[in-house]
């Protein structure tokens, strides 16, 4: 069988796509949350040095990766709106910001909470931090941008360019641990080294972090489905769709 | 079983304040975006029916 990739850069055909795999992202996104917060809460043991404070590490850690992750994804898909002129991709670029600023304030929030039991702050403007918080001001000036201009095209445009510039301080917050002498320890779990955690702690972690993947996924098809009836209410198949319950 | 009763639970070892502040807050934002999603979804449902009996007359 030959698969035609190009065939759900459409709307058209992603629309029912879409709808089709939300539920079963759901699906996964609820189970995985179960399995994660059971080993968070009465499997991982208690940090021999931080005591239960630890525990906030289960969506701090997830919810900082997602934000990382997220706007590269986003910045790509703008990326490929400006390259190619697909509107669908913009789309999913746009779907995808509120999620990402929403990941960002948890890892933030969460942080504060880690924060100041540990280092008796809630804030401290360390370079992990900042560049963080820098990046949760490019989410909100992306979606600003975007509502700003009337014509969605260049509303697209416009906003792409900024998600593009952003970019850079994605390494910047992941690397900022090593670039700078921060108070933010370093990374917990790395490419190159052993995991410098229990291995009943990292599942956890990774299985949170597994279900805050298929959580931005459900919520990123959902609102590009939004999205995808706003921009196109004139075109033809909308209307048909109109006539049939969806 | 790490804790020994319900109260221990959610005292957290002392950092129940923390555990549960960054917890709570995670769920809020969370439902918070699935209403919303499903406000908008709502909203442009409704556009469209409106569009759809313009287009029968």
């Amino acid at each position: 069988m030959k698969l035609n990739w190009f065939k759900y850069a459409s709307p058209v055909t992603f629309y029912p796509l879409a709808g089709k795999l939300i539920p079963w992202f759901v699906l996964a996104a609820a189970i995985l949350t179960v399995a994660g917060l059971y080993l968070s809460f009465f499997v991982a043991p208690t940090d021999f040095q931080q005591g239960e404070s630890y525990r906030i590490i289960f969506i701090h850690v997830p919810a900082a990766w997602m934000s990382m992750f997220i706007y590269i994804v986003m910045a790509a898909w703008a990326a490929a709106g400006l390259a190619f002129n697909t509107r669908l991709s913009s789309m999913m670029a746009s779907a995808l910001a509120p999620t990402g600023a929403f990941f960002t304030f948890i890892a933030l929030w969460t942080g504060a909470l880690w924060g100041k039991p540990t280092w008796g702050a809630w804030w401290v403007w360390d370079a992990r931090l900042t560049s963080e918080l820098i990046l949760l001001f490019l989410y909100v000036g992306f979606m600003a941008l975007h509502a700003a201009i009337d014509d969605p095209r260049r509303a697209d445009r416009a906003s792409a360019v900024l998600a593009l510039v952003g970019v850079v301080n994605v390494p910047i917050i992941y690397f900022s641990v090593k670039w700078w002498n921060t108070l933010h320890q370093g990374a917990s779990v790395s490419m190159t080294m052993a995991p410098k955690m229990a291995a009943t702690m990292l599942l956890g972690m990774l299985i949170m972090a597994l279900a805050c993947w298929m959580y931005s996924i459900a919520a990123a098809l959902a609102r590009v489905r939004c999205i995808i009836l706003e921009r196109e209410q004139q075109a033809d198949w909308i209307a048909n769709l109109a006539k049939e319950p969806t | 079983m790490i804790w020994k009763s319900l109260d221990d639970f959610i005292a957290m070892g002392g950092y129940g304040f923390y555990v549960w502040g960054s917890y709570l807050v995670t769920a809020i934002v969370i439902i918070a975006e699935i209403l919303m999603l499903r406000a908008r979804r709502r909203a442009v449902e409704k556009a469209r029916q409106a569009q759809a009996v313009l287009i029968q007359r």
